[in-house]
């Protein structure tokens, strides 16, 4: 079941067309990556799903209704690009401040609070401020206020920057157990190397609208180019065939392109017939940054302002 | 508790639990009352400090009845020595001072030699001055023939009482105590709406820039979040207020026990008539001044007038910080036309306390960003009913009409990072819809 769809969606700023005709609908459950370069217009549309920016138009459904931002609320869990937390309150009461503006009562706030304090190791913080932690230390704090209160739906926008590789794992085995739970999460990122270990779906937006739409299986599929990795012990130095052709030749592996009629066989079957001893032979996907970049590339890098009619 | 209920509890405790609103809060009060009691004090003590003064009197000017009704300097006749002969003995003798009277008749105007070990203090110099002509003033009239005891009983000593015929009833009034009430209130308001305004901005744009703002309007409403600042730091205002009150009736009333025979010193400072005891008359005068005043009335003025104004600038200051960043400088060229009407009304003020029917008085005190302070430069006069009515009413009325207007700025403004918006464009946001 979905527990969000867009139709349409639409929000165009003096400027800009932020959001230009987008629909996606995202699955209960699921880890959901939006992807884009800068400016492509991932903020307006998270800021619409949260409830901040109503749409011009389109609509949004949340959980089979008609997205209302004022009782929803309760359900979702933002966490933005840019960290926010008040320096000067003490980090346990900011926390529990948090909770309740999301509609917990103080006793839920605090115990749930106290729960995460203790998973993540942060139970010594109580008291601290926030002006006292690092960049690191704050992220995850922030992390938990966003999923505190148990939310449907959790946001999470570039939630590993500045975060080291043990607390970046921290937060991803927990991004793992609450999708686990139920909870779907979108994550929206530049880093498409985490995308692929994360994320069932994607989408890509750039200029307000989106380009690409599917699961990083098919999507590698989609876009691979017959490209196969082929390891022996010796290699001829010259191997011209009409099977393939020879995109990087290293000393003990070379990275072949297949003509649209041959498949794998024929290639191993050249091989062979040649007496060359095969250790390794696989299929080179296509990486989702490689993707990234295919689809974004010629397009202007940084979004030009386009006057509106 | 509602959302908008926590957030001004947010607002309201990290304020006040904070050491800089203790201070402040507990300290202005206490220096306010510790400088009146000094000043007090000091007057009283002045006068048992007596200045011990030597007359060399050749012209047989002074009578020990005349010197004896001076408090201030204690003033004896010396005989048998010449100008000459006691400059160089007076210090020893334990005078710090000696006047030198030669002998003459003194029709004619003629100034007197004062030696002193160092120069004289202001007072004494007029205390001597003052004996000097009260004794040349008595010999006059005995020379014309005139009794001084008669010219005592026939000169004339009338001052001036006010009596206020309210509705009421008829009651003693001063106009000094009335002005300085109103000064008091006008200055109040106009510090309190500019100290509390400018926090509300602060408060805004601290939010903005930690970017805090977007967590949390992902939890409320913009608009909630800011009316839920602007009335948490009204409250701290108020409690300020409250405290300040507290303060000064305990201090006030505490004062008196804790330095034992203040009271009796004023009594008999005030019988006395001397320097100290005009300060204990301008005391009863301050009270009796305070309780002609319609105390219920002006209270009331004060705080409608101090919410309602505080209301009204607390959300363009809230606009303000909405639509700056980080820059402080930024934020000053903004918050120039919104502290513009505050001071002019400040000027107003002050006039309209000479002048409290004035037509630029009335203007001030009807048009709402003005009226505030204004107002209260009338408060202690008879402001006619209809008056305050449509003040009132447009204050209120612009209340509600700038907290939608700038509830829809701040609520653009918020999540608007970079160039600081033109005036165009914020004109724009206020008047969107929805």
């Amino acid at each position: 079941m979905d527990l969000l769809e867009l139709k349409n969606l639409k929000k165009y700023f003096a400027t800009q067309k932020a959001v230009d005709d987008i629909s996606l609908s995202i699955k209960e459950g699921s880890i959901f990556g939006m992807l884009g370069p800068n400016g492509a217009g991932k903020t307006t549309l998270l800021r619409m799903i949260t409830g901040i920016f109503y749409p011009d138009s389109g609509s949004i459904l949340f959980n089979g209704k008609t997205f209302d931002p004022q009782n929803d609320f309760r359900n979702i869990g933002y966490m933005p690009e840019e960290r926010g937390l008040y320096k000067k309150m003490k980090i346990g009461e900011q926390a529990v401040y948090l909770a309740r503006l999301k509609g917990l009562s103080n006793t839920e706030a605090t115990a749930k609070v106290k729960e995460w304090f203790i998973k993540f190791e942060m139970q010594s913080w109580w008291n601290k401020k926030v002006e006292d932690l690092s960049k690191g230390m704050s992220q995850k704090l922030q992390f938990v206020t966003t999923v505190l209160h148990e939310p449907k739906l959790i946001i999470l926008d570039e939630p590993f920057s500045g975060l080291d590789p043990v607390n970046a794992n921290l937060i991803k085995d927990e991004i793992f157990n609450l999708a686990k739970n139920g909870s779907t999460i979108i994550f929206s990122t530049h880093r498409m190397e985490q995308v692929e270990e994360i994320c069932d779906h994607i989408v890509l937006i750039n200029k307000g609208t989106k380009i690409l739409d599917g699961s990083v299986h098919n999507v590698k599929q989609e876009f691979k180019e017959n490209l196969y990795q082929l390891g022996a012990t010796t290699l001829p130095e010259h191997m011209m065939t009409y099977i393939f052709e020879v995109v990087k030749h290293e000393r003990d592996k070379v990275l072949l392109k297949l003509q649209d009629d041959a498949t794998p066989n024929d290639v191993l079957k050249h091989f062979l017939n040649q007496g060359i001893a095969i250790h390794s032979f696989n299929e080179v996907l296509p990486s989702l940054n490689d993707i990234f970049i295919k689809l974004v590339n010629g397009t202007a890098n940084a979004r030009q302002f386009q006057p509106l009619p | 508790m509602s959302k908008t209920g926590l957030i001004i509890s947010r607002e309201y405790f990290t304020r006040v639990r904070k050491k800089s609103f203790l201070l402040t809060t507990i300290l202005v009060p206490i220096v306010i009352v510790a400088f009146y009691a000094a000043i007090i004090m000091i007057t009283i003590k002045g006068g048992t400090d007596e200045t011990k003064l030597a007359i060399i009197d050749e012209a047989g000017l002074f009578t020990d009845s005349l010197l004896s009704q001076q408090k201030t300097i204690k003033a004896s006749v010396i005989k048998n020595e010449t100008e000459a002969s006691f400059t160089p003995k007076y210090k020893d003798q334990g005078y710090q001072a000696f006047l030198y009277v030669p002998a003459t008749n003194f029709d004619s105007t003629k100034n007197l030699v004062v030696h002193s070990a160092s120069s004289l203090s202001l007072t004494n110099s007029f205390a001597i001055e003052k004996l000097v002509n009260k004794a040349i003033e008595n010999k006059r009239l005995i020379n014309r023939g005139i009794d001084p005891e008669v010219f005592k009983s026939i000169s004339a000593n009338v001052k001036i009482e006010n009596t206020i015929d309210s509705k009421d009833g008829s009651k003693k009034g001063s106009a000094g105590i009335a002005y300085a009430v109103s000064f008091l209130c006008g200055i109040l308001i106009y510090m309190m709406m500019i100290i509390y305004g400018t926090q509300v901005m602060r408060g805004v744009m601290e939010e903005k820039t930690n970017r805090i703002a977007e967590v949390i309007v992902s939890s409320v409403k913009p608009f909630q979040l800011m009316l839920g600042k602007i009335i948490g730091i009204g409250a701290v205002g108020l409690t300020q207020f409250a405290i300040w009150i507290i303060l000064m009736g305990i201090l006030t009333s505490v004062i008196p026990l804790l330095v034992p025979g203040l009271a009796e010193q004023v009594g008999a400072a005030a019988a006395a008539g001397s320097t100290a005891g005009k300060d204990m008359n301008m005391l009863a005068t301050i009270t009796t001044g305070i309780s002609s005043l319609p105390i219920a009335k002006i209270l009331f003025l004060f705080m409608f007038y101090f919410l309602a104004g505080y209301l009204t600038y607390a959300s363009l200051f809230a606009a303000i910080g909405s639509v700056v960043s980080d820059d402080q400088q930024e934020a000053q060229q903004l918050v120039f036309p919104v502290l513009m009407p505050i001071i002019v009304g400040f000027v107003i003020m002050t006039q309209s306390i000479n002048n409290p029917h004035s037509s630029l008085a009335v203007f001030g005190s009807l048009f709402p960003l003005t009226s505030p302070i204004v107002m209260m430069g009338r408060i202690t006069y008879d402001i006619p009913m209809w008056q305050l009515i449509v003040s009132m009413l447009l204050l209120v009325g612009s209340f509600l009409f700038f907290t939608w207007i700038t509830g829809k700025i701040y609520r653009t403004g918020i999540l608007m990072y970079g160039k600081k918006p033109s005036w165009k464009e914020m004109l724009k946001w206020a008047f969107m819809k929805n």
